[in-house]
């Protein structure tokens, strides 16, 4: 009768949660540049459609999407571009990008402004809004909203799933918006229902979010909403696509399939909200929340912060960083990557920036493997990462292939079980990269 | 400045797990067996257990100093391995017994495959099996009587391990002969039979005899609830394999036909307990597949049922856990999990 809302396999590292659960939204002011990556989504890199020299306004577009996979940037800030150039990317390498200096009176584009009766707009015009707004996931792959909302003919939504799970440990950022922007939230989920024609709407938060759930249920009450809140179990990675639609709908995503096989969309919350503000008020994705976290940080923060904001300026909000601070990741400390250079920018896809500690980010040195199977178990896509990772090292792609090495999801749980603190994730992103590769030159 | 950050790949957490802690933890789950086995055997249950941990470990060290490998004693693993190795001999064994055994087990079952994580039979029953094949006297003949107890754990016959008089009472049967007691009486061997179902709580505690670390059923489960509490083993190869010990056991185990067996005495006596929960268990040799440890623990069941009831030796809990290790790269490659949402191939 009661299924367990969960998957199979999966770790329990310490929430952390704790140093920013509690820390308001706090607004940081405007900080004196930006850069704008001409890619922070998934697909094609956009054009920069503004000259150096050229003012801005805040909201404006200065980058265009380049084709359907793609998706356009705005400025954060009103000013002037300073230049186009190639600028460090919180995913790394160096990315053209539009440096904007801020300058005089923060001045919006006019189009910003509510729209009372905005549910009454079409659904066409209500994609467009997203499309034009920039929108892409906001839980940090950002892939292209508007893509995902225009699934091809045959294949229709029938579940529509807010992921506010935030199993990452430290971020806060998700729980933050949802218990101080409930309604937005939900405004926005019900413009992604009328779009897609869906019945069924799920909010799935983990547990260990109380106050999230209990605000969510109660505007819902209030409003008298169709939509359901679903406490989660407390288990990395539940907020990974595939498992949290098995465990909200008991649906599987086929291996190499995507949600919407199985009928259903999974949208960020913090998303959903961008949803909303694009539609109602022509606000373009300029702005989003970002938990600065961890024991690196002097003043952990949840912030509403621009969009291309440099870390530096970012962690200078925050207090700075503490004496001790030896490792920075964009993202959680699970799937998030470490940056090198703090003058990396925000960017859409960024839910929070996690200060690790000289202790908390100590590495030990790789032992062999000692086939403890903790791997295998804790693997929530069933692969067998001990195995993967010997053919990896032996540079046997192919075999790696037959053994699935395509279907990880990069969660991290091996490398985190692991006695012998073998960097799976490590070998894994590799090989990934050899096979698909292989694939395309075969092709 | 720009340089003080690490930089690594995902996941930037690992949880507090080493192999170090591991194999510590598995040897402190022993220690209940190990006072258990002083108290039964003496004195000597002591001798044997350090010059097998300190074998162990010297042989290591000096290997690896001779190879010039990086020297690694302080993982536990080579200790464990003496222990393990010194709870699979008899107590009065001469003193170099256990020495042989450790150097053994650690060179030619562990260090000479590449350490720890290399090796494919299990290093403490490798040595266990050295031993036997080379001293089977030595390794065989059981005459310290445990503290509070006999041999065989019945009053009748004294001299042999419970698994021995089963096994010569059950010859008795089939050849229509009678048993000999320690005092010169004639007894029917189904007597002798009956008398080993009566003698359970002289297993379960240890009060017989046999090998110094496997008879008290009691202090090794102790530690096995630890192990299980802590993660360290899954409990699905200890009770695959006496799952399958007890079905067979009671199926064919018996003098009265099918089903007349006593699959409890089958558990309780000899190395089982020992071999399901410490040694079929250890992680290097053993499957890491869900479907494979089931797989290994029937396997292992089997074997020594085989052993016990049809072949040459009373005892088949090394042999089996030896001849399935050799299985584990196979049944590894056949119980691949499926992986999650895996479409079915047209």
């Amino acid at each position: 009768m009661f299924r367990r809302l969960s998957f199979k396999g999966g770790v329990h590292p310490p929430g952390k949660k704790e140093l920013a659960e509690k820390k308001a939204i706090e607004k940081m002011p405007v900080p004196p540049y930006i850069i704008i990556p001409v890619q922070q989504h998934i697909g094609a890199p956009g054009t920069p459609c503004v000259e150096p020299g050229q003012r801005v306004l805040t909201g404006q577009k200065v980058c265009d999407a380049k084709g359907f996979v793609s998706v356009p940037a705005h400025s954060s800030v009103t000013g002037v571009v300073k230049s186009i150039e190639p600028r460090p990317h919180p995913l790394g390498g160096n990315i053209l990008s539009i440096i904007i200096e801020t300058e005089g009176e923060e001045e919006l584009v006019p189009e910003i402004k509510l729209n009372e009766n905005y549910f009454d707009l079409s659904v066409s015009e209500m994609k467009k809004k997203i499309l034009e707004a920039g929108i892409a996931g906001m839980g940090g792959a950002a892939f292209p909203t508007h893509v995902k909302l225009s699934p091809p003919p045959p294949k229709k939504i029938d579940i529509l799933i807010l992921n506010g799970a935030e199993c990452e440990p430290y971020l806060t950022s998700d729980a933050r918006v949802m218990i101080e922007h409930g309604d937005e939230v939900l405004a926005g989920m019900r413009i992604l229902m009328k779009i897609l024609d869906c019945k069924q709407g799920y909010i799935a938060i983990e547990k260990n979010k109380p106050e999230a759930i209990k605000t969510l249920r109660k505007l819902i009450k209030q409003q008298g909403d169709s939509i359901s809140v679903i406490g989660l179990h407390v288990k990395y990675p539940q907020g990974a696509e595939k498992q949290l639609i098995k465990a909200v709908t008991d649906r599987k995503v086929p291996a190499g399939g995507l949600p919407m096989d199985v009928g259903c969309l999974v949208q960020n919350t913090g998303t959903a909200r961008a949803i909303y503000e694009a539609v109602a008020m022509n606000k373009p994705l300029y702005e989003r929340v970002v938990s600065v976290t961890g024991k690196g940080i002097r003043e952990p923060a949840n912030v509403l912060t621009r969009i291309g904001t440099p870390m530096a300026n970012l962690f200078e909000f925050c207090g700075g960083l503490t004496d001790d601070a030896a490792k920075v990741i964009n993202g959680g400390p699970m799937m998030g990557i470490a940056q090198a250079d703090l003058e990396a920018p925000i960017t859409k896809g960024t839910s929070g920036i996690v200060v690790l500690n000289r202790k908390d980010a100590s590495m030990p040195e790789s032992k062999p493997c000692i086939r403890c199977a903790r791997c295998v178990d804790s693997c929530p896509m069933n692969l067998m990462p001990n195995i993967l990772a010997q053919l990896v090292e032996h540079q046997k792609y192919e075999e790696a292939a037959e053994n699935n090495i395509l279907d990880c999801i990069e969660c991290g749980c091996c490398s985190y079980v692991c006695p012998s603190k073998i960097r799976h994730v490590h070998l894994f992103k590799y090989g990934k990269l050899k096979v698909n590769k292989m694939r395309k030159e075969a092709a | 400045m720009e340089n003080r950050f690490f930089v690594s790949s995902s996941p930037h957490i690992t949880d507090r797990e080493s192999i170090p802690r591991i194999m510590y933890s598995v040897t402190l789950s022993l220690v209940p067996a190990a006072i258990g086995a002083i108290y039964f055997f003496g004195q000597r249950a002591l001798w044997v257990m350090l010059i097998g941990m300190v074998s162990a470990v010297l042989t290591e060290a000096v290997l690896e100093k001779l190879l010039k490998k990086p020297i690694t004693i302080s993982d536990g693993s080579a200790m464990l391995t003496g222990l393990l190795l010194a709870f699979n001999v008899p107590a009065e064994v001469p003193w170099w017994i256990p020495m042989i055994g450790s150097v053994f087990a650690i060179s030619i079952g562990k260090v000479v495959f590449g350490g720890l994580g290399y090796n494919p039979m299990n290093p403490a029953l490798l040595g266990r099996a050295f031993l036997l094949a080379s001293w089977p006297t030595h390794m065989t003949i059981f005459k310290t009587i445990p503290r509070g107890g006999t041999l065989s754990g019945i009053d009748i016959i004294t001299s042999a391990t419970p698994l021995n008089v089963f096994r010569q009472a059950k010859t008795a049967i089939a050849t229509n002969a009678n048993l000999i007691t320690d005092t010169n009486d004639i007894v029917p061997p189904g007597e002798v039979l009956s008398q080993l179902s009566d003698a359970y709580s002289n297993l379960f505690f240890g009060r017989i005899g046999g090998c110094i670390g496997e008879t008290s059923v009691l202090l090794l489960l102790l530690g096995a609830l630890f192990l299980i509490y802590k993660r360290y083993i899954s409990l699905k190869i200890p009770l695959s394999y006496i799952g399958t010990v007890a079905l067979l056991s009671w199926i064919f185990g018996g003098t009265e036909g099918l089903f007349s067996g006593d699959p409890i005495f089958h558990v309780l006596a000899g190395g089982l307990i020992l071999g399901a929960f410490y040694m079929a268990t250890d992680m290097v040799t053993s499957p890491v597949t869900y479907k494979g440890r089931i797989i290994f623990g029937v396997g292992c069941g089997v074997i020594t049922v085989l052993i016990r009831l049809v072949g040459g030796y009373p005892e088949g809990v090394s042999y089996s856990i030896l001849l399935m290790n050799l299985t584990v790269p196979l049944i590894d490659r056949y119980s691949k999990p499926k992986v999650f949402g895996e479409v079915k191939k047209k």
